[in-house]
């Protein structure tokens, strides 16, 4: 995975609870084969209002996504998280997200923030009195700071989460390790489990 | 915790999660072994390069099981150039891998969750994984199944497992009688409008109770379908006599002594007297009634006796918001009673409602009768099987007289992302399972309810059950 040891940097407020994966990124935009290019597609349905905050040209350049809770609810495409990294996101700060978009999120160098609510209420304000907010998360020493709205505050990512995204280790290559275990295993599966019927 | 769970009481999540672990080491999630891993063309692509990049082969094919669904046409156009695209990668990629494919055309192919349960593949104590969120539905065998991203699914291509932090335990208890034209849909919408689109985060839930278990398997996977709207890792169903009696002679269960081992099996694997969860929500089945939704998230719905609400009613400020955000998006007026918001079309299918039972139940309800004039209704089957099953019983027929297209299998009109899209500002009644704004199509505007409701709103234009057609 992408190697994230640190995002500082200015930050977008969008203030709304239940963002849905179809609206980060909506299902005509996944046709793709590859990992990369979904900058366009990102809200891209909310984007076609010119007052929607992405079109604000004083939170352009912004690299921390701040949101309501339960962020990235719906849909399990990665392509959400894609998205938000390849139009130079790197972290979002939310009440709460949904756990596949966060398992995503991490996967893809997009460090998912969860503090408490009223911490986020908080950082939305400050932000939108002043776009220049900076917000900082050190993944290395598992701080989130914002000077501005008053947060210092730890971050709540475990410790096995935080090595792997300050490493940016692949993990499959941590899994296969182990492929001794997953070939003992194998061995003492019940033998009426159902086979797909491919070729090994 | 597994060392010890023989002598206390386990739950039925519990119990599968722990025969899974393939490694556990304090600190770090569960490495949890895969028993099925399900792959479609638009959430792979991605994941078979990964391999190719680090040279690594798929670890079993064998356990590995594809088809083509969410970017197919349904009817005789072709498929636009960046679907074909997918589609093509996808013959590619099972070819060099050596993954079954079950490809537009072939009589297994069908959307992801329909045909795996048909085939026998889903079975009870299974771990179960697929990118695609609502992979929920294989839990109503008794499986743990959920979604995951394009990197997870790489993952469990090249390893046959997937590290996985142990969920919390939720148990969702229905007691009592399901009152009349109320179905597993609405058992599940009126769950969700209870507890919320994030009532489930970070669990899985246990549906249990008398209401529950009076459903069919296919009820069952609608309710564990659409666990995910709630937030819910994933959702299970114990496995009972129901299952068993579902499963016997499919394709892929076990067969002759094999069956008997595996029945002694799944009948130990039920949550024990007096194991503990987490949360436990409790509903009372004589209170449900069929539901519609009329904003942009599952849980925001009413039942169909209701009317739109008003944004002014609701104490918090975000959620007074919200509402009013949805009701402007779905173009409601506050008040409005839901039996009469007219519709301009009408979707059945999808994994959610497209199994036989629901077509039987839609059938049932246009059985001589028409569309009305005006509304554009489709019914898409969940799989060719499921097609070819209609057809024997001349369901199609009976649809295409009262005015429905009748097409091929596939995800269609649930996610706006093939040909059977909503124009924009078109309000469409749907069996399938998000709401959320533009999901059928840009500017489309949902609104969630069973086969049997759409089937009735279809005939009368505007929300109706099938009884107030008499």
């Amino acid at each position: 995975m992408e190697k994230v040891t640190r995002v500082a940097g200015r930050a977008l407020p969008l203030g709304r609870a239940d963002v849905d994966t179809d609206q980060i990124i909506p299902a005509s935009y996944l046709k793709r084969l590859e990992r990369t290019g979904y900058g366009d597609g990102l809200f891209a349905a909310w984007r076609a209002d010119p007052s929607f905050v992405l079109n604000d040209p004083r939170y352009r350049g912004a690299v921390v996504l701040v949101a309501g809770p339960n962020f990235g609810c719906g849909s399990s495409r990665e392509h959400a998280a894609w998205a938000l990294r390849d139009a130079g996101f790197r972290a979002v700060i939310a009440p709460s997200f949904a756990d596949i978009f966060r398992s995503n999120a991490i996967r893809s160098g997009v460090v998912p923030v969860a503090l408490p609510a009223d911490r986020v209420e908080r950082l939305l304000r400050a932000v939108e009195r002043d776009p220049g907010t900076e917000v900082e998360i050190d993944v290395a020493s598992a701080r989130v700071r914002a000077a501005a709205a008053g947060i210092d505050a730890p971050l709540d990512l475990d410790p096995f989460t935080r090595w792997r995204l300050v490493e940016g280790l692949d993990d499959v290559g941590l899994t296969l390790r182990h492929s001794d275990l997953i070939t003992a295993y194998e061995a003492r599966r019940p033998s009426w489990l159902p086979h797909v019927g491919g070729t090994r | 915790m597994s060392a010890v769970a023989t002598s206390v009481a386990a739950t039925l999540a519990g119990k599968v999660w722990d025969r899974h672990v393939v490694r556990r080491t304090e600190g770090e999630p569960d490495l949890l072994y895969v028993d099925l891993h399900l792959v479609h063309e638009v959430t792979s692509p991605q994941a078979f390069d990964g391999l190719r990049v680090a040279g690594r082969p798929v670890r079993r094919p064998d356990l590995t099981l594809a088809t083509m669904d969410h970017n197919t046409p349904t009817d005789d156009r072709t498929p636009d150039d960046l679907a074909q695209r997918q589609i093509d990668a996808l013959v590619r990629n099972c070819a060099a891998f050596g993954v079954r494919l079950y490809p537009l055309g072939s009589s297994e192919q069908g959307i992801v969750h329909v045909i795996s349960p048909q085939l026998g593949l889903t079975q009870p104590g299974m771990v179960i994984v697929c990118g695609d969120s609502h992979t929920s539905t294989h839990g109503a065998f008794g499986a743990i199944a959920f979604g995951i991203g394009t990197t997870e699914v790489e993952h469990v291509l090249a390893t046959q497992t997937i590290p996985q932090a142990r969920p919390a335990t939720m148990a969702i208890t229905v007691d009592g009688t399901l009152p009349a034209e109320v179905s597993a849909k609405d058992v599940i919408l009126g769950i969700i409008a209870r507890i919320g689109v994030g009532g489930g985060a970070g669990s899985i839930v246990e549906y249990r109770g008398s209401a529950i278990r009076s459903l069919s398997m296919e009820g069952r996977m609608t309710v564990c379908n659409m666990s995910i709207e709630a937030g819910a890792r994933a959702g299970m169903v114990a496995p009972d006599d129901v299952t068993f009696a579902y499963l016997e002679g499919r394709p892929h269960a076990p067969k002759g002594a094999e069956w008997e081992r595996a029945l002694d099996d799944w009948r130990a694997l039920a949550t024990d007297e007096g194991a503990a969860f987490e949360r436990e929500v409790r509903i009372d089945a004589s209170g449900l009634r069929p539901y519609v939704t009329w904003g942009t998230n599952p849980a925001q719905s009413e039942t169909i006796d209701g009317a739109v609400p008003d944004p002014e009613a609701f104490a918090d400020a975000a959620r007074r918001e919200a509402v009013r955000r949805a009701l402007a998006y779905q173009s409601l007026r506050p008040g409005t009673p839901i039996r009469d918001i007219a519709v301009d079309a009408v979707f059945i299918g999808s994994c959610t409602n497209a199994r036989i039972e629901d077509l039987r139940a839609a059938a049932g309800v246009v059985a001589g009768r028409r569309v009305r004039s005006g509304v554009r209704a489709l019914v898409v089957p969940g799989s060719a099987r499921v097609k070819e099953q209609a057809e024997a019983e001349g369901l199609d027929r009976v649809f295409r007289a009262a005015g429905f297209e009748w097409r091929n299998a596939g995800c269609s009109m649930c996610l706006g992302m093939n040909p059977d899209v909503l124009r924009p500002g078109e309000r469409c009644a749907s069996t399938s399972n998000r709401n959320f704004e533009g999901r059928q199509g840009p500017g489309g505007r949902t609104h969630l309810v069973s086969p049997a409701v759409a089937a009735a709103t279809a005939v009368k234009g505007s929300f109706a059950l099938p009884s107030d057609l008499r």
